[in-house]
Formats: structure tokens, C-alpha cells, sequence
């Protein structure tokens, strides 16, 4: 390189790092903002550039970009504007995504611990170790012994050979993901309310929609291009949004109405909006005769707090009559002494989802999902759309979002949770049947009983009976509940760590081999995003030293362990291979998914896809070919055809504030980082603009306490503690009597202080509550 | 030579003035926000004598409402 071009490049990359600062502060400032595609100008003139399509890695919106390559370099990203997802926009993290690949400290090569010291070993080697391992700790404490924990940012096909490997070829339930912490009461409520899992409807509801209504969710900082997609409709047709939280965020200041509510109390307003709605007569009576059942489950399910805790819903149909009087506990003057929520906000929520003549989307992610109650939560949500027959229609519906980017395409799909398999469950015996088929493998060799889900996991590590432990794409020593336990135990001598990564983390300083994974465009892959939208990707980039896809990882290993007939992939062509053979679990209306070949072509397609065609609205027979019972709507999922509406209580959090712990503590995200950092912290415009963790106070505590901004604040609740500095006033506004801390920072571990309670239908924890105290330090 | 950056905003409903306003400017880049009246801004310019000088002519610019510095880079001559 010549001396002119070598400054050259560098004076263009210090001004592309000065336009990236701008953009990130100006996002800092405007909630929602989104820039021109023209941020690539002046590299688009050089007509070297090769620009490829795939899917954003980091969040469940799933927004396309176009990666730009040059001379086998990553060289620019800007959004796909064929994607209909985000018609060319972006949010900061989309923007510097690639940034991250030339961090210093990526993990290049297999790291294999020897007499306590870390040391470079050929990946072969390495994998060899993994096999050997795994197969004798099968040989000697059995085949329940070994446990593999993966992601919602592993694409579809290593979520596809994970499951088979485990349940398929070694035959446990001992596998789970990090979606456990985020979307697992979003599916348990799908599959109670309406039998089939992920929403009905799709982003376009956002441009038919007269409300928006957020429950506990600040889309503008977790969801923000699709929150600039509502502004957009704000101030085109006059679309409203009502944010409801417990905090007041950006979403909160750019929305037309912020009401807050008590933590935990969501569940007695959802009751208080469904009273509402049948005391004023605003009940859709034909649809809800139609197409709804009315249940009730048992109550009174404990927290999950002890270990091998166990339970297990039991259903029970009611009338209309008994809903409506369990619904008497929940008027709104009733509601609100507790809530915090008024008496007239309550009546205006509910006016809005009462009124026949508009439209309204509930949104929501993880307040609703990390809730001791999340699956009830949600149950509540689909109440007030199933009520007014607001649901399956263009801009009617409640829409569940997903934290993860394939979330819904791996975790949920390809069913990497212990309960799950390709299509259904292990507790099925048709289901096992077809797996087994799929697979070519002995049916009785997949488990009927689920076995760990993810805390119960990591506690059956701590307590010793797993032995063998796989991590990928997941870093659960910085994002697990009650951290202060499960780090101790990932250390014990009786369990063997793997884990697979693309850099260091919490996680990996604990593992006994360390596996240098290839990251996003360093592979193909697919993934899935909330609206249901499967999209592809071709490998892009090369991964540095002996950097390597996940799925071909466990495949290497499967080979080793004896089950090479199994996984019979080819090394170039195994995305495509594993595909198709996935495929053909979802194949039918319900939940058909698109051939390779359009993926290849298209941004994206929306399943079930049938006869050439997505289908945006489930359940309608307008745009839902899988409906078949004659009438206007079906709910296929459920045997009978028709949802849920159930009976869900109001019940109080595990651990509120008391004398000796006086505050709520909330954890969280924020727009700058990708869950707990390992990637957006090494993008150095994203970790300037955000560079360490902090606990934000309402400025009436801080007032009261002398604390001011700045201060180092010892918080602690009765599992832990961590220091972190105050913030008031600054990114977002936590009521009276709570602090909020955001969790991707590892060296201000708060989920030391979280408590690993969980819903017990679901086993999702919650993050979101617990009870801390705040002390200077 | 320094390199700066700026969040420029604009006079209500004013950002595509504002934005042909700066990029007379040779030594301006921009890129504009697709859903606000503000416009990212980068600045490169010789010396810290041209900078003062170019800065005061886009606070000149009519449509400019606010001119918030954000960062500032300064790389030696050659
Ligand atoms: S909104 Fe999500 S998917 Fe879209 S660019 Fe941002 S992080 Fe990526």
C-alpha cells in the first residue's frame, strides 16, 4: 500500500467513525430516528464493492441489510431496501454490525485448558477432546449426564443438528436455549390460547393500526426500527401509541400517552380492561360465541424457586357466566387502589380496545414474557383481542415480539427447548414418530419426558448431575438469573465446559475447551424474526484462523461420537442439505416453509407459505388457506378449532420491596448493545457512546438518599451485590421506589442480584422484579 | 487536519434546505435522518483556522435551527 493511499484510508475510516458518532448520539436524542441509506456514499461509487442481502444479527426485527464486500473484506452495511421489514433503515447496531469482526481478541483458534492455562490447539485435536469426552461421561454416569445449551442467534440449521444430535442420535431431552429467558411464555401462551405458536399477523398490521398499545415494552430502544415504522404512522395518518410500563423510556416521551403502572400489577389491569369491555357492552358476542372457549388452570403455582420444582397446568372449562364473575374482583376502582393505574386510564385503555371503529396492535416482549406470570400475561393480552374479535385482521392483533433474531426460526421452530422436537413435542408419540422417520433413527430412542429447562439446568450442574455441558452462541454467565450461583458451579471439577464462541466471555473464562466459532456473514445460514419471515444468507466473508460454522462443529463431533450415518452433510453444502431435510417437518398449510431457492432470491418470506404464496394473516380464512371449517375465522391450533379465553388471576411477585430491601429492581437493554455486549462492546462507536452499565434512579430517591449522578451505588438483594454508578435524570426515568440497572455489562455483573424465579408454566425467569437495597460506596 | 462531527438540526419541515445549504460546502458531508429535521454532519477541513471559519458560515445557514458538536478527530498533516 502507497503511503497516499495508506492515509487516505485511514482519514476516510476517522470520518466514517465521525459520521457513526453523530448518528449514534443523534439516536441518543430522537427516539425511533432512523438515517438515509446514503451512508455508504462515496464507497458506492467504487465499483469494486459486492454487495450481499442477509438478515441484521442482532435483533428479532430482523431488519435486511446489504453487506459490501471488497477484496474479501466486510467493508460497509446499509439496509436492504427490497426488505419489507425495514425499506432500507436501520438502528446504530445495524449500521456498525460488522465492526465487531476485527476486534483484536477474536477467538481464532481452539483453546484447550491444561494444568489451569489456556493453550492453542488444532481444532481437530480439540474437537476430538469434545467427543471423547461427551461419549465417556455417557459411558459412565449415562446419557443424561450430557447437556448442550444453545441460542436464538444459532441460525436454523445448527438449532436443526443440535436437536438431532441430542434427542436424535444420543437420545435425552438435555438440550435448551437462552430463549428459555426471553420467549418461552410468549409460546407457552400461544400454545394454551390458541394451540399453535407465533403471532397471526405481521408488520404491516403497523400500517393499518389506529393504536398502538405497549405492554412493558420500550420498542423505540429494543425494537426501534419497527418503532420508526409507528412514528411514521403516527404522523402520516394520526396513529396513536400508548405506552404502559413501569418506567418511563424514550418509547414513553415519543408516545401520545404514558401510563404507569405497579410492577406486577399488569395482570390485574388486563382483568380490569376485559371488565370493561363486557360491562359496557363492548364484547364481540357472535365472534366470541363462534370462535372462543372459556378455561380456567390452577392457581397459586409457586415461584420455581426451589430446586427439581415441578408443575404442571390442569385445564378446566368454564362459561361465560363464571368469567364474568371472576371478573368482578378486577373493576377498575378495584384495580387501581393497587395498580397505581387511575381509575380513568384504566376506562380510556379499555375504550380503546373496545371500540369497534379502530383498529388496535398490542405490542409487547420481554415485561410481559420475564414475569413469574408470563404465561398468564400473555393468556391476558389475547383476552382483550379475542373479546372484541380484535385478532387476524390487518392492523388488529395482539403481537408478540421476539428479543432474539431467530428466536422464532431456531429456538421455537426448529424446537430447541428440552419439550420440543422439529415439529410438536416429546411428549407425543406422533410426533416422536415423524422425527424419528425425519431423522432415521429408532423412535424409541427420543425421551417422552422433557428434562431441564434452562435454571434447572444450570442448577443440575451445580448440584452435580450434569456432567457434561455445551454452551453455543450464548453467554449464560453474564445472562442467567442468580448468577452468583451458576458461576461457581460452571467452575466444579464435575463438569466438563465446552463452549463455542466468536470472543471471550464470562462464559468461556470458566470452559475447559473453548471452540473458535465462525460469526454471522462468516457462514450461510438462516434465521427466522418475529413477523415469522425465514430469511437466508450467503457466506460472505472468510472467518479467521480455524474459525468455524457452529453446525459443522457438531456435526465433526456427532461424526466422532459414532453417528456419522446420521449426519451425512458435506462441508460447502451442509446449510442447504439440512434445510431441506428440516423442511419437511412443516410441510402443509399450517406451516409450510418456502423452498431454498425463493429464500435465495427473495428478503425474506412469511410461513406458512403455500402455493407460491406467504400468508400475513393466520386464522382468517380471507388470507389463510389453512382454514377450513367454513366460518369467517379459524383457530386450527385447537382441536375444536376455537381459542382460549382464559381465567387468569392477579397474584403477587415472589419477592417484593420490604424494610431491609426497599426498592424494585428492574434489569433491561439499551439501543446501543446487543444483550450482554460481546459484540457491540468491541464496536468502538457503540461502546463510546455507552461504555459501562449504571442504576438509574428516580431523582425524588436520589434526592432522598443525597445520592447524585455519578456516585458509585453498591446494590444488593439477598443473593448478591454489584456497584455500579447512579444516573439520574439521564437515559430513562424508573418510578418512585424503583432502580433500573441494564445487564450487558460483564464487569457489572447485576444479574448477581437477580432472583431465578420463574413462571411455572413456562419456567421463563423474571428479570424485571426483585427486591434490592441501594448503598453508597 | 481536523475532523468533526455535528448533529445540524433543522428549521421545522427545513432539512432538505439545510441539507443542499451544507453540501455547497466541499468540506461537508451528510447524511440525513429519515424521520426527523436532522442532519448528521462531518467536517473535514485543513486546519483548526478553516474549521473556525467554515463553522461560522453554516451557523450563517437561514434553515439551521441548532449546530450541536458531537466529536472531534485531529490527524496530523500527512
Ligand atoms: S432494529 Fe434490530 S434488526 Fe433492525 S437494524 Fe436494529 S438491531 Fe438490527
Amino acid at each position: 500500500m502507497s503511503m497516499y493511499e495508506s492515509i487516505n484510508g485511514r482519514r476516510t475510516f476517522i470520518k466514517k467513525m465521525a459520521m457513526l458518532s453523530a448518528m449514534t448520539a443523534a439516536a441518543s436524542m430522537f427516539p425511533g430516528i432512523v438515517f438515509a441509506s446514503e451512508q455508504e456514499k462515496g464507497i458506492e461509487d467504487n465499483g469494486n464493492l459486492d454487495w450481499k442481502k442477509g438478515p441484521c444479527r442482532f435483533c428479532g426485527v430482523g431488519c435486511g441489510i446489504l453487506v459490501g464486500t471488497e477484496n474479501g473484506k466486510a467493508v460497509a452495511v446499509k439496509g436492504d431496501p427490497n426488505s419489507s421489514v425495514n425499506k432500507g433503515l436501520l438502528c446504530v447496531k445495524g449500521y456498525h454490525q460488522i465492526m465487531c469482526i476485527q476486534s483484536k481478541d477474536r477467538l481464532e483458534h481452539a483453546l484447550v485448558k491444561k494444568n489451569g492455562r489456556y493453550v492453542k490447539t488444532p481444532l481437530n485435536e480439540a474437537l476430538d477432546i469434545v467427543a471423547n469426552k461427551m461419549k465417556s461421561t455417557i459411558d459412565t454416569h449415562g446419557k443424561d449426564s450430557v447437556a448442550m445449551y444453545t441460542s436464538g442467534q444459532s441460525t436454523i440449521p445448527e438449532g436443526y443438528v443440535a436437536s438431532k444430535l441430542m434427542k436424535g442420535a444420543i437420545g435425552t431431552n438435555n438440550l435448551d436455549c437462552n430463549a428459555r429467558l426471553c420467549m418461552a411464555s410468549a409460546v407457552a401462551g400461544f400454545l394454551t390460547t390458541f394451540g399453535a405458536d407465533e403471532p397471526m399477523g405481521c408488520y404491516e398490521d403497523i400500517d393499518h393500526a389506529d393504536y398502538f398499545v405497549t405492554w412493558g415494552n420500550n420498542m423505540a430502544e429494543m425494537h426501534p426500527v419497527l418503532f420508526s415504522r409507528m412514528l411514521e404512522q403516527k404522523s402520516l395518518r394520526g396513529a396513536k401509541i400508548i405506552d404502559f410500563a413501569t418506567r418511563t423510556t424514550r418509547s414513553s416521551t415519543a408516545s401520545d400517552r404514558s401510563i404507569l403502572f405497579e410492577p406486577q400489577t399488569d395482570l390485574a389491569v388486563a382483568n380490569a380492561i376485559c371488565y370493561e369491555i363486557i360491562k359496557n357492552g363492548w364484547m364481540n358476542k357472535s365472534f366470541v360465541e363462534k370462535h372462543c372457549n372459556f378455561s380456567k388452570g390452577i392457581t397459586n403455582m409457586g415461584y420455581g424457586l426451589e430446586d427439581n420444582y415441578k408443575f404442571t397446568d390442569k385445564p378446566e372449562k368454564i362459561d361465560f357466566e363464571a368469567y364474568k364473575e371472576f371478573l368482578k374482583d378486577y373493576s377498575p376502582e378495584k384495580v387501581s387502589k393497587y395498580s397505581k393505574v387511575s381509575v380513568k386510564d384504566i376506562k380510556y385503555l379499555a375504550a380503546i380496545y373496545g371500540d369497534p371503529n379502530k383498529k388496535v396492535v398490542s405490542f409487547w416482549c420481554m415485561g410481559v414474557n420475564q414475569h413469574t406470570r408470563g404465561t398468564w400475561m400473555n393468556n391476558l393480552i389475547y383476552n382483550m383481542h379475542l373479546l372484541t374479535g380484535k385478532i387476524s385482521q390487518p392492523g388488529n392483533g395482539p403481537f408478540s415480539l421476539t428479543g432474539q433474531p431467530s428466536a422464532c426460526g431456531t429456538a421455537r421452530e426448529v424446537g430447541t427447548f428440552t419439550h420440543k422436537l422439529p415439529k410438536g413435542v416429546v411428549m407425543n408419540e406422533k410426533h416422536r414418530k415423524l422425527a424419528a422417520k425425519i431423522w432415521k433413527v429408532p423412535y424409541e430412542r427420543i425421551p417422552s419426558k422433557p428434562t431441564y429447562h434452562a435454571t434447572e439446568m444450570f442448577r443440575a450442574v451445580d448440584r452435580g448431575d450434569i456432567k457434561f455441558i455445551w454452551t453455543q452462541a450464548t453467554n449464560p454467565l453474564v445472562s442467567l438469573p442468580k448468577t452468583g450461583r451458576y458461576r461457581p458451579a460452571m467452575e466444579k471439577e464435575s463438569c466438563f465446559v465446552v463452549v463455542s464462541d466468536v470472543f471471550p466471555t464470562p462464559t468461556s473464562d470458566v470452559a475447559d475447551v473453548i471452540l473458535p466459532a465462525a460469526w454471522h456473514i462468516e457462514k450461510s445460514g438462516l434465521y427466522g424474526n418475529s413477523e415469522r419471515r425465514t430469511q437466508h444468507w450467503n457466506k460472505m466473508v472468510e472467518a479467521p484462523g480455524e474459525a468455524t460454522e457452529d453446525a459443522w462443529m457438531f456435526i465433526e463431533v456427532a461424526k466422532r461420537m459414532g453417528y456419522g450415518d446420521l449426519f451425512p452433510y458435506s462441508k460447502e453444502n451442509h446449510v442447504e442439505e439440512i434445510y431441506n431435510e428440516y423442511k419437511q417437518f412443516h410441510e402443509g398449510a399450517k406451516h409450510g416453509m418456502a423452498p431454498l431457492e425463493v429464500l435465495k432470491k427473495e428478503s425474506g418470506v412469511i410461513w406458512p407459505y403455500v402455493n407460491g404464496k406467504s400468508t400475513q394473516w393466520r386464522f382468517n380464512s380471507k388470507y389463510d388457506p389453512a382454514c377450513d371449517n367454513g366460518e369467517a375465522f379459524h383457530f386450527y391450533g385447537k382441536p375444536d378449532g376455537k381459542a382460549v379465553i382464559w381465567q387468569r388471576p392477579f397474584e403477587e411477585a415472589p419477592e417484593k420491596p420490604d424494610n431491609e430491601y426497599p426498592f424494585w429492581l428492574n434489569t433491561g437493554r439499551v439501543v446501543e448493545h446487543w444483550h450482554t455486549g460481546s459484540m457491540t462492546r468491541r464496536i468502538p462507536v457503540l461502546h463510546q457512546a455507552m461504555p459501562n452499565a449504571y442504576v438509574e434512579f428516580h431523582p425524588d430517591d436520589a434526592k432522598k438518599l443525597g445520592i447524585r449522578n455519578g456516585e458509585s451505588i453498591k446494590v444488593s438483594s439477598r443473593r448478591g451485590s454489584c456497584v455500579l454508578p447512579a444516573s439520574i435524570n439521564e437515559r430513562g426515568l424508573p418510578t418512585i421506589g424503583q432502580v433500573f440497572v441494564p445487564f450487558f455489562d460483564e464487569n457489572m455483573l447485576i444479574n448477581d442480584v437477580t432472583i431465578d424465579a420463574f413462571c411455572p408454566i413456562s419456567k421463563e425467569p423474571d428479570y424485571k422484579k426483585c427486591a434490592v437495597k441501594v448503598e453508597k460506596v | 487536519m481536523p475532523v468533526k462531527s455535528y448533529i445540524a438540526h433543522a428549521m421545522t419541515g427545513k432539512k432538505e434546505e439545510l441539507m443542499q445549504a451544507l453540501l455547497s460546502f466541499e468540506q461537508c458531508e451528510v447524511i440525513p435522518a429519515e424521520n426527523q429535521d436532522v442532519v448528521a454532519l462531518v467536517t473535514d477541513t485543513p486546519n483548526d483556522m478553516e474549521e473556525e471559519i467554515l463553522k461560522q458560515k453554516i451557523e450563517a445557514i437561514q434553515s439551521l435551527k441548532l449546530l450541536s458538536l458531537v466529536s472531534g478527530f485531529n490527524t496530523p498533516q500527512n
